[in-house]
């Protein structure tokens, strides 16, 4: 075992994000303990007051990139961090908040805000690697807690995570799930989506909402064409590819096939 | 099955219930078809009730929907979604683990699964997939232990098929519908009206042994020959066809047909197609370590050739294409796996062209090759 003073150091930051994929690290109650015997938490505000200042070999990242401010501050991170991962849709893709995107952030702006002059902000929502150079990058909507003790668990050992970047479809089928799509006419992203989840939409009769982001070859052009045959409409089919990953390239480029 | 005069017998539905709870009073888990999430599954079974008696599947590319019969027949359906694949060779493996405490290592191997199981219900192509998974598990100089220990005990109770499902080719293959080997138990359901009711026939001196614990009585030659007729009718009636003159030869010329790009533009690389084969046997190796690294562990998984992964050798990966990777799959599945382990390595249980989201047909494909070929 380390000496608990030759610990590595971890950081995890917060963009512009719900903070979901942070609690799942606080969701690994289990381990927790282990974690703390192996890692030095040295900067994580949403769970420690006290901070650690200086240079971190792990940061974990949540979050995407929507402020100038933001945009700045990543760089600072990348900076002081040896290795750095992301957590999550929106630090992978942009998230929910990349709906924006689409569309014109000032209008979004005028509506919601009184005095929207005082908001600084990108016209966009764009990911983590699009602005710094990513060591790893941890898919979900939130990430699932498994995974994210495997990337620590791998970064650790100095060795790759153990993260397929294949269909959710072999998840279900390693799980003895019928398809939900071919039995029961539902609409999935499973065949264009990467796994991760273990398969919980379909486990529970749902078709994949795409929450991991497109799969490694996505061909999101051929199931449209199957959805479209199940009865889907152009509407449908927009909404569909435009979710949590909306800003991810495959999914993108799909909806805007779709789009008014 | 032979349906030889002097061995069928004939049994009651009752008799199959008294079946399963010998084989279940003999210490083996029962695994069989049963209805669950709309389709008919492989699961564990304790009896009678549990099998989907009155149901059939409705199947074609990329479609599956359970039917009401108007009959109370217990296998009146063709094949579900999953094979038995995952009971001799599932999806998750773990083959050893490690624990490090100080300089010492300590490894201990994964003790096979002594479970013994019966498996009920078991189609004539499932028996063929199962001799193939043998031959590629066991077969040459290292077989795989823990499918060794699975297979050791299974006990089968077949069954031939009294309904050609929407995407079954198993004729065109010669793999069924009539069973021949690699059963204990062969059953063939009767049509009548009331309670169903199978002619039988033992196929190993452990199914004869079995059946004497059960009431049964010799099949009458009406009962056989209409046991016979009914899977003629099935053999008669597949939903698919597989051209399959020289097909090795066929793929193997066409290495560079255009329909490969064609059949690319449609194929998801999802997978689906070879997690339901039932002969599709690739599997990858997955290493774990644990945050403190004191624990480690090898688990053998279910891998794809339609995974990047797959074909990743120093530099990248062979098959970067989804035109690769089906090109791959198929021709291993209909030629080279002829070279390999001396037979097809298809069984025509239409599997692949139900479960396949987008409904890519594998017979369709061989079609559409044999009437293209450039010459």
């Amino acid at each position: 075992m380390r000496e608990r003073n030759a610990r590595p150091r971890l950081a995890v930051w917060k963009f512009a994000s719900c903070d979901g994929c942070q609690l799942s690290l606080l969701d690994c109650e289990q381990e927790l303990l282990a974690l703390g015997e192996v890692i030095e938490v040295a900067y994580f505000p949403e769970a420690l007051t006290r901070a650690v200042r200086g240079h971190y070999d792990l940061s974990l990242v949540e979050g995407s990139i929507s402020t100038p401010r933001d945009a700045e501050r990543l760089h600072a991170v990348r900076r002081r961090s040896a290795r750095l991962v992301t957590l999550g849709a929106c630090a992978a893709s942009g998230g929910i908040q990349a709906l924006r995107n689409f569309a014109d952030a000032r209008e979004f702006m005028a509506a919601v805000y009184a005095h929207p002059a005082y908001l600084h902000t990108l016209a966009t929502s764009t990911a983590i690697a699009d602005h710094v150079p990513v060591d790893f990058e941890l898919r979900g909507c939130p990430v699932n807690k498994r995974q994210l003790l495997e990337v620590i668990a791998a970064f650790l050992a100095g060795r790759r995570p153990a993260i397929p970047a294949h269909s959710v479809c072999i998840e279900c089928k390693s799980r003895g799930l019928p398809c939900v799509l071919v039995a029961h006419g539902r609409a999935c992203l499973g065949p264009v989506t990467q796994a991760g989840c273990g398969a919980i939409c379909p486990a529970c009769h749902r078709g994949c909402y795409g929450c991991y982001g497109p799969q490694e070859t996505p061909n999101t052009a051929s199931l449209t064409r199957a959805l479209t045959a199940l009865g889907l409409e152009r509407r449908q089919l927009l909404r569909l590819y435009r979710s949590f990953n909306a800003n991810a390239e495959a999914f993108r480029s799909e909806s805007e096939r779709h789009a008014e | 099955m032979s349906l030889e005069l002097q061995a069928a017998q004939l049994l009651t539905s009752q008799g199959l219930d008294q079946l399963l709870k010998a084989l279940r009073r003999g210490g083996c888990r029962t695994v069989g078809p049963t209805v669950r999430d709309g389709v008919i599954a492989y699961e564990d079974i304790d009896c009678l009730e549990d099998l989907p008696r009155g149901w059939t599947d409705e199947q074609s590319g990329g479609h599956y929907r359970l039917r009401r019969r108007e009959d109370d027949a217990l296998f009146g359906y063709a094949v579900g979604p999953h094979s038995w694949k995952p009971f001799l060779h599932p999806p998750r493996q773990r083959l050893w683990r490690t624990h490090r405490d100080g300089d010492t290592v300590r490894m201990q191997r994964e003790a096979p699964d002594g479970q013994r199981l019966a498996l009920i219900g078991v189609r004539a192509c499932e028996l063929k997939a199962i001799a193939i998974q043998d031959k590629v598990l066991l077969g040459g100089a290292y077989g795989d232990p823990h499918y060794r220990a699975r297979r050791a005990g299974t006990f089968i109770i077949a069954v031939n098929c009294t309904v050609a499902g929407g995407t079954c080719f198993c004729a065109s293959m010669g793999c069924g519908p009539n069973l021949t080997a690699g059963f204990d138990l062969g059953l063939t359901e009767l049509g009548a009206a009331g309670p169903p009711a199978f002619v039988l026939q033992a196929g190993t001196p452990a199914g004869s042994q079995l059946l004497e614990e059960i009431p049964h009585r010799p099949a009458t030659a009406n009962e056989i020959a209409a046991a016979r007729a009914r899977v003629q009718h099935t053999a008669e009636h597949m939903g698919r066809q597989m051209p399959t003159e020289a097909l090795p030869q066929l793929l193997l010329r066409n290495l560079e047909h255009p329909r490969w790009s064609e059949v690319a533009e449609r194929c998801l690389a999802c997978g689906n197609c070879t997690m339901v084969c039932p002969t599709c046997f690739c599997t990858t190796l997955e290493d774990s370590s644990d945050l403190t690294g004191r624990e480690t562990s090898r688990t053998r998984r279910w891998d794809t050739c339609f995974t990047v992964d797959f074909a990743f050798v120093h530099g990248g990966s062979v098959r970067q294409s989804t035109r690769a990777r089906y090109r791959q799959w198929m021709t291993h599945k209909l030629a080279t796996w002829h070279q390999q382990f001396g037979t097809c390595g298809c069984v025509g249980c239409g599997r692949c062209i139900t479960w396949c989201p987008v409904g890519i047909d594998i017979t369709e494909e061989v079609s559409a090759m044999r009437t293209s070929e450039p010459t």
